[in-house]
């Protein structure tokens, strides 16, 4: 199988995805919409947040700069009378100033205090929407924000019309993305995560690359916020406690990091099992703390890398020299 | 603030600074052996309180009893923990980390499910009458943690110094590869420091038992504090978590008493946020390459 056929067979599947998501809110229950919604949110975040592990280090301060975007953009639509469409991506740059800040703060702590530091942060951030009713309000959150207006004749506080606006969000991030994955930054972002030091070497200007990998990841965790809160009308600490963050974090090494897809793979499998498991609540910490456990000890690369081994095995079957998969 | 109040503070503090002291010394102690440590630490904590419950409160078995069987099943389950995660994630940090996150979800679930969800387990005190010092009245379990911490904790200064095992303990926090050079078995080592390590917290937890209220919750709460007071110490450093943790009981429990505590919580993060760029190490930590 030539290269090219590969690339056919992989822009193939994705369109007929896309057409698929497409066509999935006209056939699916209201409920379902919004579960695909949250998802299409949680694939943003698990994206970004791989951008900056890869390239910076793993930190645990991702969902509470997806707070920092909700607050900032919920606040400015409520209180400031900001129109939506505004008051997102402002969500976005606040987290992207925030997200600079925290790096910045802890650029000389390395390895185990530093994914700690980052968890204490994160902490101090999210125990400030706590402490002040006002402006935050307190533990019950803050209420009624404005949903987005009618834009061209099209109400996007709908769920399907918004179903559609998240979509598109979505799909342009990943391109974004997937873009920057493939440029020279992109590389030289590779380069950096291979090895620091020889990339060092070769003139790469390693914290400055890092900084901007965080910068561009905290940016999109901050808009994954801002489509949250204009859905649900709502926004209180609770959501961006440590065990989203726990969730995110399981969530993003299940699926794999080594490539592009692995995230969007960890995030489809593992959210599709979060919301199959809602009858067991209580329990269902423990399967994703279990299911953690076992890939790190026998699946290192994630499922990603479970795919790609499948991939070359298939290949060598059909007797075809194994290429580079991924 | 009255007299009064304010020697029933100081109290309290000494009794936190004593507890973060037993839980942080062990997440040091592994850090200096594995350059990584347990997050789910402050969960052994928890299971070490809720051994006290179960024996104790239910079982009827004499106070220190429990409190012993608390050391004895805090040690096996950091025994557990290194067998299963650490020694075949050895050198990985980044997985260990993330392995013990997951850890916590599982510590957490199995607490809830053996012990009920969202009960608050009260412990009966075992020592009801309290003391007075300075006209005013301190309850007794508060400050029971106290002598034990100064104990426990002079006791493994001591023998991290004076004995063969301690100093094969420091050799291997000081380069694993030399010492195992010398004949030091590294698993053993780490075996051992991740046993002294849940023994200390089961033992804290079981003392502590009789003051909180047990949920499932409680390992959560706790691991913020325990945490700051490791990086504020200086990781790998038993004397830093000393002086960390008498910071931390203090901040802790003055801000406490004086505000609240999520102010308290606030502060004590600000205090690590405002040290860290300055001394990345740590108060007493070594500088690593």
């Amino acid at each position: 199988m030539s290269q090219t056929n590969t690339e056919r067979l992989r822009i193939g599947a994705l369109v007929a995805v896309i057409i698929g998501l497409c066509m999935f809110p006209f056939f699916a229950r209201p409920y379902l919409v919004e579960v695909a919604m949250i998802f299409f949110i949680w694939i943003i975040l698990a994206q970004s947040y791989r951008l900056i592990v890869t390239v910076h280090d793993w930190q645990l301060y991702h969902v509470v700069l997806y707070g920092v975007g909700a607050y900032t953009s919920g606040m400015l639509a409520k209180n400031f009378g900001f129109p939506v469409f505004l008051a997102i991506p402002m969500g976005g740059v606040m987290a992207c100033l925030f997200g600079v800040m925290i790096t910045l703060i802890l650029l000389r702590t390395t390895g185990w205090s530093f994914y700690i530091a980052t968890f204490g942060v994160a902490e101090l951030i999210r125990l400030t929407w706590l402490k002040f009713r006002y402006p935050f309000g307190g533990s019950t959150g803050i209420i009624s924000i404005p949903y987005p207006p009618v834009t061209g004749g099209i109400d996007f506080s709908d769920s399907i019309p918004y179903y559609f606006f998240s979509l598109v969000i979505m799909l342009v991030i990943l391109y974004l993305l997937y873009r920057i994955e493939k440029s020279r930054i992109g590389d030289a972002f590779k380069a950096i995560s291979m090895d620091p030091g020889l990339a060092a070497s070769t003139g790469i200007n390693i914290p400055r690359h890092r900084l901007l990998a965080c910068a561009i990841g905290s940016f999109f965790a901050g808009i994954a916020g801002g489509l949250l809160v204009h859905r649900l009308g709502a926004v209180d600490p609770k959501l961006f406690d440590i065990h989203t963050m726990l969730y995110l974090l399981i969530w993003v090494v299940v699926g794999g990091t080594n490539t592009f897809w692995g995230p969007i793979i960890g995030v489809s499998v593992m959210y599709t099992a979060f919301e199959l498991s809602r009858p067991l609540i209580q329990i269902r910490p423990a399967f994703f703390g279990l299911a953690i456990i076992f890939v790190l000890l026998f699946v290192p690369g994630g499922i990603e890398s479970l795919i790609s081994k499948v991939a070359a095995q298939w290949q060598k079957l059909r007797g075809v020299p194994a290429t580079e998969v991924g | 603030m009255t007299s009064q109040l304010l020697i029933q503070t100081i109290a309290n503090a000494v009794a936190a600074s004593s507890m973060y002291a037993l839980i942080a010394v062990g997440l040091t102690l592994a850090f200096g052996v594995m350059q990584m440590a347990n997050l789910a630490h402050a969960h052994v904590f928890m299971i070490g309180a809720y051994t006290v419950y179960a024996l104790y409160a239910l079982g009827g078995w004499p106070f220190w009893g429990a409190v012993a069987a608390a050391l004895v099943v805090g040690a096996i389950v950091g025994l557990a923990i290194e067998r299963t995660i650490f020694r075949p994630l050895r050198g990985d940090v980044v997985a260990g980390f993330i392995a013990t996150a997951g850890l916590m979800f599982v510590i957490e679930v199995f607490c809830g499910e053996v012990w009920g969800w969202g009960h608050m387990r009260t412990i009966p005190s075992p020592y009801m009458r309290p003391f007075k010092i300075m006209g005013a009245s301190v309850a007794f379990q508060r400050v029971l943690v106290i002598p034990f911490a100064v104990v426990c904790i002079g006791g493994l200064m001591i023998f991290m110094r004076r004995f063969r095992l301690g100093r094969a303990l420091r050799a291997v926090a000081q380069d694993p590869e030399t010492a195992s050079l010398q004949g030091i078995n590294i698993n053993m080592m780490t075996a051992l420091a991740l046993a002294i390590a849940g023994a200390l917290a089961g033992i804290a937890g079981g003392l502590m038992s009789t003051i909180y209220a047990v949920t499932p919750a409680l390992g959560g709460h706790l691991i913020l504090p325990a945490l700051i007071v490791v990086i504020v110490g200086g990781m790998g450093s038993v004397g830093g978590v000393v002086l960390a943790s008498i910071i931390m009981g203090f901040v802790m429990t003055f801000v406490t008493t004086l505000v609240d505590g999520v102010t308290a919580l606030m502060v004590s993060v600000a205090v690590m946020a405002l040290l860290l760029p300055i001394r990345p190490q740590g108060l007493l930590g070594r500088v690593t390459n």
